[in-house]
């Protein structure tokens, strides 16, 4: 779908509205996205609940024992017409620390060698371009970035590991995220952050919102020391 | 107050569920079967959404710390109260030191125990429902105290009040859901859809908060199963490469990357949470989403209308 034609509007089941901007990840598609996403947020309607924006997509989810879907799509419809093509609502930069490498970043040399690259290449390579939060999910507060040079694509290891510690920084095709809790995961690790990206109690529960940009810092061991 | 003395396979605190962090790949919560979860609220006077207490899979055996107005419902459990069966579905009037015993036995999953007033668990991010996976709330253990809000004594009255079994949920081993088509109808073969609405598939054991994972004839695709990750409901239905379906339940990713047939009508949720994972047979029944969505809404009518007022003197127990 050419980034100038207007989306495409359905229901997602009796209690959510589907958006779809495109069938591909691209910067200017994820970009609709977030435009709209902030267009609804600014001036809702009684019933809808929550807006859950993905790469090409948002869902609407709204309580149907108060709009029918008639209501929901009206809405949509009209806001959707309405929306100002630039209309991102952050403007947030944030600066990730990353120790690459070693303890911190086990499959760094297994991925540099895949693309015949030197280690300190691949980091030179991961660490110069700005991210963007194309979405969230997975775990709370996990961050699928979009924006990596494709130099550093690599496929998912063949056996996913069964823990993967919080802060991690890892690669998955064309995405490179951060793994916001420990849990299971199959992508490439490169490095670590000692930042939180997720903590329930925290009066900021989340280090990242969607649409977030971010930029990573390449920091030795000895500098995360002093950090913390 | 209530003690926990023996908690069941799966034991949460569970309200309306936690709104608004969906974005952030928080999922939503909130109750398997949001019909039991209503009704035991209605029934002691709670606002809909409270907190309740859900146990699931099996057994669980609590001690009242106070006098206090409590409804159970659900379904698969028989209750015992200091050993003398009491109906469910019911508010009963229980003293300080009562022995609930939740005995589990065939016809459904999950149960729900409202106390009036409501737990009074922390909330986090908005909602004081249980999400393990992320360390929201805590796995309740023997001898975990979970403090009520207030007192019940106001509405003692209220006991005896029950639910007639014919306001609740057709719940069953074999049974037939609503479905609304869902976004990638198109990535599936004509034989693939056919087979969905069409044949009967097994509820497998695999089977939590998460998801349902169902099995019978592979529904094939057209061109392959993956998609963009996107946003999901509850009711979601996925299907992976190997055809079989995944039916998505309260605690599910907030995104996912598999093709999705259909949506399961928010009315039937509960028939599905509370089918015996390993036991139940499922069919899809087609309907669009106004279908759907009047089903909905004269089944939270038809709740509030059912309560009936009885005349036993529960407060004898």
């Amino acid at each position: 779908m050419p980034a100038n034609d207007l989306p495409i509007i359905r229901a997602l089941g009796d209690s959510a509205v589907l958006v779809e901007f495109g069938d591909k990840i691209d910067p200017l598609i994820n970009q609709q996205v977030y435009s709209l996403d902030a267009w609804l947020k600014a001036d809702t309607l009684a019933g809808v609940l929550e807006f859950v924006p993905a790469y090409t997509s948002l869902v609407i989810q709204y309580d149907p024992g108060r709009l029918n879907v008639s209501e929901a799509l009206a809405w949509l419809n009209h806001k959707v017409k309405s929306c100002p093509k630039e209309n991102n609502s952050s403007q947030k930069l944030i600066e990730v620390p990353v120790i690459y490498g070693g303890k911190a970043g086990v499959d760094l040399s297994a991925v540099a060698a895949a693309h015949q690259l030197s280690v300190e290449e691949v980091i030179q390579i991961h660490s110069q371009n700005e991210y963007a939060v194309a979405m969230m999910g997975f775990t709370p507060g996990f961050a699928y970035l979009s924006g990596m040079d494709p130099r550093l694509s690599t496929p998912r290891l063949s056996t996913p590991r069964t823990r993967v510690p919080a802060g991690s920084v890892g690669i998955a095709g064309v995405q490179t995220g951060i793994y916001s809790i420990e849990s299971p995961g199959g992508w490439q690790l490169i490095g670590r952050t000692a930042l939180t990206l997720f903590d329930p109690l925290n009066q900021e529960p989340f280090l990242f919102s969607p649409g977030d940009k971010v930029r990573f810092i390449s920091i030795s061991p000895a500098e995360a020391e002093t950090d913390a | 107050m209530l003690e926990v003395l023996s908690p069941a396979f799966v034991t949460t605190i569970q309200d309306g569920g936690r709104h608004g962090y969906q974005r952030y790949g928080v999922p939503l919560s909130g109750p398997m079967d949001w019909f039991a979860h209503r009704a035991a609220n209605c029934l002691v006077g709670n606002l809909p959404e409270a907190a309740c207490l859900e146990l699931g899979m099996s057994g669980a055996q609590l001690r009242l710390k106070s006098d206090a107005l409590v409804a159970i419902t659900g379904a698969g459990y028989r209750l015992l109260v200091n050993g003398k069966a009491l109906p469910i579905w019911t508010a009963l009037w229980l003293h300080r030191g009562a022995h609930i015993e939740f005995s589990k036995v065939p016809g459904g999953t999950w149960a729900y125990l409202a106390v009036a007033g409501g737990f009074q668990e922390p909330q986090i991010l908005g909602s004081c429902s249980t999400y393990l996976r992320a360390g929201i709330g805590r796995r309740l253990q023997p001898c975990d105290i979970l403090s009520v809000s207030g007192t019940s004594a106001s509405r003692r009255e209220l006991a005896g009040r029950y639910l007639p079994e014919d306001a609740h949920p057709a719940y069953g081993a074999e049974l037939e859901l609503m479905a609304i088509p869902g976004p990638h109808i198109d990535c599936f073969s004509q034989s693939g859809l056919e087979s969905f609405w069409n044949e009967t598939y097994k509820l497998t054991p695999k089977a939590d908060r998460m998801g349902y994972r169902l099995k019978g004839i592979p529904l094939t695709h057209s061109n392959g199963a993956d998609i963009i990750s996107q946003g999901m409901v509850s009711g979601t239905v996925q299907v992976p490469a190997d055809g079989q379906p995944m039916v998505m339940m309260p605690d599910h990713p907030t995104s996912g990357g598999y093709t999705q047939v259909a949506v399961l009508a928010t009315a039937d949720l509960p028939r599905l949470a509370q089918c015996e994972p390993g036991i139940g047979r499922l069919r899809f029944r087609r309907v669009d989403v106004e279908e759907a969505q009047e089903v909905y809404r004269k089944t939270l009518a038809s709740l509030e209308a059912a309560l009936l007022e009885d005349q036993e003197d529960w407060m004898l127990l």
